[in-house]
């Protein structure tokens, strides 16, 4: 709430600053009898761009930083004897004060924790009131400087420009660090995981069973209980995608082709948003589809053939999967196949071909690479799916290439671990994290690939 | 068979020059099976669209009859005599009040004077027909019509699942006794309500206004409905000006040199990492870096901006693109700065195409469950939140949870809450269709 009431403050006096700015270059130019360089508006802007740009910046490190820095005062409060009881965890602490602070008291805390608590309260009343001071402090100098700056000779369009720019620049430098924050997040969580684990035994071990750092500790001398043996996942994920694929190839494929060269161009607008439209069907839905419509399907009907269809199947996940990423395919393949050049098929028809022959001798190989690339992309789109395999597929890590059975994947051991509570130091949750590399790398891989593919293919025609 | 035909000519020409009447009546022969051939692959084209279709009806169709029922479930009437002394001891219609006193016994002392439970075992068994929300339902009652005190009104209360299942058909008579979930007794005071006619059919006033709640009949998607709306929100302010600033530095500003380059680069490999990684970014950075909470719709909605980013300035980009150079040409010619040029002409024209990219990276967002899993919105939350720093849960996260249910009754609820997210997909993508029909123009 107080972070609400001083932006809202900070807003008000920019804006009073672009006031202050623009009756400035209005004096100026009654004063002088003489148009200034730029329109008289841009003064105003240029003033409280400049007093308000710095002040949110000040504003915002100071309200990330104030928690971090309490928790580490706060450390001092805490007595000897809690923190060399051996199963001191500082986070729990800290949790335990925080609800305290917020009046979320379950039974009687100790009477440290409520110290702590009214200590961490007075800090954040300290704390807040600094804030305002030096945002106040900030935007009362930048918007004066600013405003002393305007004189009849002052370019303030060219100012108000460079800031504006670099707003731009700044903004786009985002998607870097956006990149920058995954790696750093996953690799460094890896690293540590494989300093517990090596990582032959995460690649190439056959079994996967992981269990947090407890329940080894409670079994003292059974050393290795838990093993990170990630190749039932990987198999998991290349069954699973293998019948999506085997569903979603075929009929993406003859969709793709009737579309571009059968198709009138009515029945194309009508059934390619169509199709697209199994793309945009969120994929929580189709989980619930395939753990509550299509495996009890299964299960019913592989009863009746003398199968026994377990009731969290590759099969139910890799179909639905299969629906969901025709799209990829059809789409994808459609617009490379309409881009094969009119004249390869002339020539073709010139020759006396039928449509069937021209499609499947010229067009298509002609439009193989993209069409493999298309696919390639479906691949790496059924390889990162998580809610579908989370909802449907199961989690027990069998290795094992019957569709009938339940498998595991990847992505939904990620889920698993990583959902609810955990302790960020055990080698369960690292394991996610190694997980996760593998899938980046992979998924990132096969989209390098395609587009390595599509750009080759495109050098053949222009 | 073209490919024969040409190889055979070949060889023959080697040897000997084949008559033009033999070459005629190849491939006059060949003709019907060439044919055949091409109407094959025509009727395969037409088989793969179909049965593709046909997967989105079988979908749509099993999550709207299983869903439809979701939105209407049973209520029973009962006679309330709103006596004041009983229900609001203090007098004072304040919460502490109304949790004193015994509302669920009057509803329970209406019910018995119906059914005539004899003897302690069929009172509680019949205490529990009807649902566990009967007593915040007549608080809510009288807090909005304190006149109700005094007078004796006819009330709707919501059945408990298991007789819900019962009336609907899935729990059957027929099954012996100690297989189903409600014994023969509690049948019997159903059917006895039933014959005085105060079970009734009606549009579910839980699912839309109710909250996460263990008890499937009073569980509802409003609290999950607001989470969205937050999530969205946050989402949305912080991607689009984000998307389009990216965008109109790569494609305006921006020389081509080597950091632009990395920027696309990173820009496409973005759009391609799987949604759950984006999830362990944001555990990992916000929630255990930043030290912010767990599952406020503010750290979900970052999450989701981060995500959706690619898609909006991918967009934003060939929606700028298409903007034709002749108008940045006319601006320039009549003195206008570069910025000027963008922000009064680029941007206007462009905004449109911007607008549909980011309609549809919203209903991605709308529809996205694992990144919002791994920075815990899956707890479960009773309270509505009400602004984007309270603990709350989003619509296919609620899904998601629903699903994994055992009561039978949650079924219909999850559908019915995927049959409200698919409108609200449907909405966004046919609002991004139209702006892009209406709104684009063609140069």
């Amino acid at each position: 709430m107080f972070s609400f009431f001083l932006l809202t403050g900070i807003l008000i006096i920019s804006l009073f600053f672009f006031l202050l700015g623009y009756n400035r270059a209005k004096n100026l130019i009654n004063l002088n009898q003489k148009n200034l360089h730029s329109l008289t508006h841009y003064y105003g802007i240029f003033c409280s761009l400049s007093a308000l740009l710095p002040t949110l910046g000040v504003f915002f490190i100071f309200t990330i930083c104030d928690d971090l820095v309490f928790a580490e005062l706060v450390k001092e409060y805490i007595p000897n004897e809690v923190i060399n009881s051996k199963d001191y965890n500082f986070t729990i602490v800290l949790a335990q004060i925080n609800n305290s602070v917020e009046g979320l008291i379950f039974g009687t805390p100790p009477q440290w924790v409520t110290n702590a608590a009214e200590i961490w309260k007075s800090w954040v009343i300290k704390s807040n009131i600094l804030t305002m001071i030096v945002c106040a402090i900030t935007i009362l100098t930048s918007g004066f400087l600013s405003y002393k700056k305007i004189h009849s000779e002052f370019r303030s369009r060219n100012a108000v420009e460079k800031i504006v720019m670099t707003i731009l620049a700044v903004s786009s430098v985002i998607a870097i660090l956006t990149t920058i924050a995954i790696i750093f997040s996953v690799v460094f969580e890896s690293i540590r995981f494989f300093a517990l684990i090596p990582y032959d035994e995460f690649l190439f071990g056959t079994v996967w069973n992981p269990q947090f750092e407890g329940a080894e500790r409670a079994g003292s001398g059974q050393e290795g209980l838990s093993q990170y043996g990630a190749i039932p996942l990987f198999a998991g994920t290349f069954l699973i995608s293998i019948i999506a694929l085997c569903v979603s190839v075929p009929i993406g494929l003859f969709s793709a082709i009737y579309l571009s060269e059968y198709a009138s161009s009515k029945e194309r607008a009508f059934f390619k948003p169509l199709l697209e439209v199994l793309a945009g069907i969120p994929t929580v839905v189709y989980g619930f589809f395939a753990a509550l419509t299509v495996a009890p399907f299964l299960r019913s009907s592989g009863s009746m053939l003398g199968l026994d269809i377990a009731s969290e199947s590759a099969l139910a996940a890799g179909l639905v999967m299969g629906i969901m990423i025709i799209p990829f395919i059809s789409s994808l393949s459609d617009d490379v196949i309409n881009a094969v050049p009119q004249s390869l098929r002339d020539a073709g028809y010139g020759l006396g071909s039928t449509k069937n022959e021209t499609v499947m001798k010229i067009v298509l190989p002609a439009a193989l690479p993209g069409v493999v690339a298309s696919i390639i992309l479906a691949v790496s789109r059924a390889v990162g799916e998580t809610m579908i395999v989370v909802m449907a597929a199961g989690l027990a890590a069998n290795l094992t290439a019957n569709p009938l059975e339940a498998v595991t994947t990847v992505t939904s051991q990620i889920v698993t671990i990583l959902v609810g509570d955990q302790e960020f130091e055990s080698a369960k949750t690292l394991s996610a994290f190694a997980l996760a590399l593998t899938l980046i790398i992979i998924t990132l891989g096969m989209n390098f690939y395609a587009l390595h593919v599509v750009k080759k293919y495109r050098e053949q025609y222009e | 068979m073209l490919c024969m035909l040409l190889k055979n000519t070949e060889n023959n020409m080697n040897k000997k020059i084949i008559n033009p009447e033999d070459a005629t009546n190849i491939v006059k022969n060949s003709i019907v099976k060439r044919r055949s051939k091409d109407s094959r692959l025509k009727l395969f084209g037409r088989a793969a669209i179909g049965l593709a279709v046909c997967f989105l009806l079988i979908l749509f169709y099993s999550i709207f009859t299983k869903g439809y029922p979701g939105f209407f479930q049973y209520y029973v009437t009962l006679d309330i005599n709103f006596d004041r002394e009983r229900i609001d001891p203090k007098g004072d219609l304040s919460d502490n009040s109304l949790f004193d006193g015994d509302a669920s016994a009057i509803v329970n002392e209406s019910l018995f004077s119906i059914i005539e439970p004899k003897g302690r075992k069929e009172k509680k068994l019949a205490k529990k027909i009807v649902s566990s929300g009967k007593d915040v339902r007549i608080a809510k009652m009288v807090k909005d019509d304190p006149g109700l005190f005094g007078t004796v009104t006819q009330v709707k209360f919501a059945l408990d699942d298991d007789i819900d299942s019962f009336l609907r058909g899935y729990i059957k008579r027929e099954t012996p006794e100690s297989e189903r979930r409600i014994n023969d007794k509690v049948i019997g005071f159903i059917d006895k309500l039933n014959e005085e006619g105060r079970i009734s059919y009606e549009f579910s006033d839980y699912i839309l206004s109710g909250s996460a709640s263990g008890n499937p009949e009073m569980a509802g998607i409003k609290g999950a409905f607001i989470g969205s709306l937050l999530t969205l929100s946050v989402c949305l302010l912080i991607a689009f000006p984000l998307g389009v600033a990216t965008a109109v530095y790569l494609e305006e500003i921006a020389k081509k040199n080597r950091i632009t380059e990395i920027i696309e680069v990173n820009i496409n490999n973005l759009a391609a990492v799987p949604s759950v990684v984006f999830g362990i970014m944001g555990l990992a950075i916000f929630i255990s870096i930043f030290g912010m909470p767990r599952s406020i719709p503010l750290v979900g909605g970052m999450v989701l901006a981060l995500m959706t980013l690619p898609t909006i300035i991918i967009s934003s980009r060939a929606a700028i693109r298409a903007v034709p150079p002749s108008v940045r040409d006319a601006a320039y010619g009549i003195g206008a700065s570069k910025l000027q040029v963008i922000f009064h002409h680029v941007i206007p024209l462009a905004m449109p195409g911007m607008l549909t990219g980011t309609i549809i990276g919203m209903a991605q967002a709308l529809g996205e469950t694992a990144p919002l899993l791994m920075i815990g919105m899956v707890a479960f939350i009773v309270d509505i939140p009400n602004s984007v720093v309270d603990p709350g849960t989003v619509l296919p996260v609620q899904i998601f949870m629903w699903a994994d249910f055992a009561e039978r009754m949650f079924i219909q609820k999850t559908s019915a809450a995927i049959i409200v997210l698919l409108g609200f997909l449907i909405a966004m993508n046919a609002l991004a269709v139209y702006l892009r029909k209406k709104l684009e123009r063609r140069w």
